[in-house]
């Protein structure tokens, strides 16, 4: 009549039998497991292996030469150049504004409608697709503001990918101001700092290493987008920065890695297939850079305070 | 003591060596000065109608049980409270014949001039130096700042211990000695009075001495006042105190304030009395 | 030696006061950062307008009817919607069925099995995974999932197909249904846990029939999250499910299509002479807000649950 499986007299403590299904279970767990690391290895491997060759034939010319249609002349220069500038005007808009958002939120904010409202709209734009942060570059940067920004150019494309980053800049930074413990602020207000003072000298300088690892996602995030530049007016194809000077370029026509990637990729021509792993190299080569340089900034921060 | 009444028995022995003579009775003017002050958090009464000064260069105690205010009200006199969102102040506090709450009194400058001491030590992620420094900094000394942390050092009984590694983080101390450094800090921007919220009580009992006697050698130069939840170091240490209770509407109010001889020896509220005994809180 | 010198000249009043310029400083630095805060706000609103005006435009410009048409050419004035919902609704749920199962055991393995040693191998790889280039991962699929995988199951498949873009999808939605499916189980308090190894059950037991239902608002938010995501996914279906200047219906995975997203990517793309007030040119808005709202409408669905998680515990 009882449910329980052992007899009531049974004293052992010895197992039944082999626990099958627990094993298994356990076993699926890990192989789900390492799907994703087969899945990881497989692209590097076939990435690599695709594009080493091309970078050790060509070399330094892959990295100089602008694209073009011929597979053997075609390189990453122009490439190289849009995706470093992408890098710059991220951390010239996205950045500041970003941490200002995070400090006011974190900081000045009283908690009322507009605050909250604020928080609200910040965390749905994370959500929004890139794509569709794509068109509202074409709609304003592009067409609307053209004598600005000069249309279909770096400056429109640079603005959008800041734009596009910004909400992942905010989040990350206010959760890196929030985890500063309360203690700190009281005793700087305690000795009679304004807000400002306890803000730059107390607060800022504790989440720093937290702020810096938000930049990097947000730098990693942008460097690697293509969607909306795709909109936003990059080109693709070839197009010739020959005889401009940097000012022209800034207002002139652009390409990055990822959308070389995506040109090449879609051509025809089997040679293609090598360069545009090459491309897909250099690429997570300057990614990884970013990403290196910023968590060294990181550590230091961390080491000195 | 000739007023104690023999037939009540008070279980606290008021032993007080640091205290001063009884002749020293002197008017002394109040530091501050608490009018019908009543704090709020949103709706809710905190404390209320509380009036009474603390006579400066003295010690002040704050005592009563949990719920009764005590903090609250010590973080009303140098505005702190300001920092929660949603709390109300009425009533007045004067200081030297100002209101500090006042409209356009700004908070900063109470600060500067009414400092705090918090119930668990919070130096500053920074060096011992750096940490004594900050204030004066910022309010831009321009004098000699190493004579001004080492004489800061000095009055909080920290300079001996610390003087060979002043470039130390300040986290690196023991937890009286942190204490002792956030006193140091706040005695840096030379306030004249001292707020000090339980101060010892994160501290094992040989630190909590060392920062009563501290705090008797600082009365000479600061008005001192301190919320305890310890009842021996209130007797043992203070000049004045003023006891708070929480009342049916969970608004702490006074009870009674007096010499701090007469509170323990010969309360005149029998709720003082019966708290200070022990029988309740 | 006293630091309040200066201050003490004046009368304490005075003093009080404090000085109106550091005040003027405070509010000023007040007033620039809340700037910075609307800025966000500026966007949103700038999002919206561009979307809805341009969406406007194109509806009126069009009859219903070209919406119902077969197939998705919008250089040719077809704007068959169904053409590209059937593909984006196939790509995600083709990369559901591969990122679901592994990333919620990956979940699993990672709340309930995995030893600090083997977390720090796994996290990282996971985290790599969520940092590829989506254009990586779209040629990925089309040089290797197509050819090795796509056309293993089915050698007549195109080499541009849904199902591999599908599938690329899927490699890159795992770290967010893993990541977030994690998170809700690891909020389970150990007490509940306890409770069940207490009563001898095993840890198969325990992790399907204690934590995983306890944690069920976060998977399913893990879930919702992860379809929004995957809608709004563009470059791994532009580069590998082919379809450049439009698209026929289609609900075989083994075909070409197009999403919403790669047919934007694809109209903006074609030619240097997108910008203009043609109709080609607002269908892209057009598709734009429909993305933006179905997207919005999961994301919002998906905080409701995440919402739940935090209130149970």
């Amino acid at each position: 009549m009882t449910a329980i499986a052992r007899p009531i007299g049974d004293t052992s403590l010895r197992r039944t039998g082999t626990d099958w299904a627990g094993l298994a279970f356990h076993g699926v767990l890990l192989a789900s497991l390492l799907v994703s690391l087969l899945i990881l290895f497989t692209l590097i491997a076939d990435v690599a292996g695709r594009g080493l060759p091309i970078l050790a034939e060509r070399g330094t010319d892959f990295l100089t030469a602008p694209t073009s249609s011929r597979p053997a002349r075609a390189g990453v220069a122009q490439g190289i150049f849009g995706t470093l500038m992408m890098a710059v005007f991220v951390a010239i808009i996205a950045f500041p504004v970003g941490i200002m958002t995070a400090v006011y939120l974190e900081e000045y904010a009283a908690d009322n409608r507009l605050t909250r409202f604020i928080n609200v709209n910040i965390r749905n734009l994370a959500g929004v697709p890139s794509v569709v942060y794509g068109l509202l570059g074409l709609s304003i940067f592009v067409i609307s503001l053209k004598n600005l920004t000069g249309g279909r150019s770096l400056i429109a494309g640079g603005i959008t990918l800041a734009i596009l980053v910004l909400p992942i800049v905010i989040i990350t930074s206010a959760e890196a101001i929030r985890a500063v413990p309360r203690g700190l602020r009281e005793a700087g207000f305690g000795i009679g700092a304004s807000r400002w003072e306890v803000t730059r000298l107390l607060v800022i300088p504790h989440a720093a290493p937290g702020i810096l690892t938000g930049t990097v996602l947000a730098l990693s995030r942008a460097l690697g987008e293509t969607a909306p530049l795709i909109l936003a007016g990059a080109v693709l194809g070839g197009f010739s920065t020959g005889g401009k000077d940097f000012v022209e370029q800034l207002f002139g026509r652009y390409t990055t890695l990822p959308v070389t990637i995506f040109d090449w990729a879609r051509r025809p021509q089997a040679d293609f297939r090598e360069l545009t792993a090459a491309a897909i190299i250099v690429l997570l080569v300057v990614t990884l850079l970013a990403n290196a340089i910023a968590i060294l900034l990181r550590n230091r921060y961390e080491r000195s305070s | 003591m000739t007023t104690a009444d023999p037939t009540r028995s008070v279980a606290i022995r008021v032993d007080r060596p640091n205290a001063p003579s009884a002749d020293a009775a002197v008017a002394r003017e109040p530091a501050v000065d608490l009018r019908d002050v009543s704090v709020y958090y949103g709706s809710f009464r905190a404390v209320r109608n509380i009036t009474f000064d603390a006579p400066a260069n003295a010690i002040t105690a704050l005592i009563g049980p949990s719920g009764s205010g005590k903090s609250t009200l010590l973080r009303a006199i140098n505005r702190m409270n300001d920092l929660i969102p949603g709390s109300r102040f009425e009533g007045q506090i004067l200081y030297h014949g100002q209101n500090l709450y006042a409209p356009d009194v700004d908070p900063v400058e109470v600060r500067r001039r009414i400092g705090m001491v918090f119930q668990k030590a919070n130096p500053f992620p920074k060096s011992i130096y750096d940490n004594v420094a900050f204030g004066p900094r910022i309010n831009g000394f321009k004098g000699n700042l190493d004579e001004l942390v080492e004489q800061s050092l000095r009055r909080a009984v920290l300079w001996d211990e610390v003087k060979d590694k002043l470039k130390q983080s300040g986290l690196t101390l023991s937890g009286g000695q942190q204490q002792r450094l956030c006193i140091a800090r706040a005695i840096a921007v030379e306030p004249e009075i001292i707020l000090m919220d339980e101060p010892a009580s994160a501290l094992d009992p040989r630190s909590t001495l060392q920062i009563e006697e501290l705090m008797a050698e600082l009365r000479a130069r600061y008005t001192i006042i301190i919320v305890t939840h310890n009842m021996q170091q209130a007797a043992r240490a203070s000049d004045y105190t003023v006891f708070l209770n929480m009342g049916d509407d969970r608004a702490g109010y006074i009870v009674e304030r007096d010499r701090t001889i007469e509170i323990f020896t010969n309360p005149k509220n029998q709720l003082t009395e019966d708290y200070v005994s022990g029988r309740f809180g | 030696m006293t630091i309040s010198a200066p201050s003490t000249d004046r009368p304490l009043g005075v003093a009080l006061m404090g000085s109106a310029a550091r005040r003027r400083r405070e509010r000023l630095i007040r007033l620039v950062f809340l700037s910075a805060a609307l800025v966000s706000v500026i966007i949103s609103a700038l999002i919206v307008v561009s979307l809805i005006g341009g969406a406007a435009d194109f509806v009126s410009k069009i009859l219903p009817a070209q919406l119902l048409e077969d197939g998705w050419y919008p250089r040719r004035d077809e704007f068959g919607l169904l053409t590209l919902l059937a593909g984006s609704l196939l790509v995600s749920g083709i990369a559901l069925l591969l990122a679901v199962p592994i990333g919620l055991m990956s979940a699993i393995f990672l709340a309930e099995y995995a030893g600090p040693r083997t977390r720090r191998i796994v996290k990282p790889v996971l985290e790599i995974l969520a940092g590829i280039p989506s254009v990586v991962l779209g040629f990925f699929a089309l040089t290797w999932i197509s050819p090795r995988v796509v056309q293993l199951i089915n050698p007549s498949a195109s080499d541009f197909n849904l199902m591999a873009a599908g599938l690329g999808v899927g490699v890159l939605t795992i770290p967010l249904i893993a990541s977030i499916s994690e998170d809700a189980m690891r909020a389970v308090p150990a007490s509940l846990r306890e409770a069940s190894y207490g009563l001898g059950a095993r840890r198969i037991t325990t992790s399907l029939r204690v934590v995983v239902p306890a944690a069920l608002s976060g998977i399913v938010a893990a879930v919702i999250l992860g379809i929004s995501r995957a809608i709004g996914e563009t470059m791994v279906v532009a580069v590998a499910a082919g379809g450049s200047g439009g698209s026929q219906f289609t609900v075989d995975p083994f075909e070409q299509g197009q999403t919403i997203t790669a047919a934007m990517a694809s109209l903006a793309a074609g030619t240097d002479q997108v910008v203009g007030s043609n109709v080609a040119y607002q269908s892209l808005f057009f598709l734009g807000l429909l993305l933006f709202v179905m997207t919005f409408t999961l994301n919002q669905l998906g905080d409701v649950f995440v919402r739940r998680t935090r209130q149970q515990y």
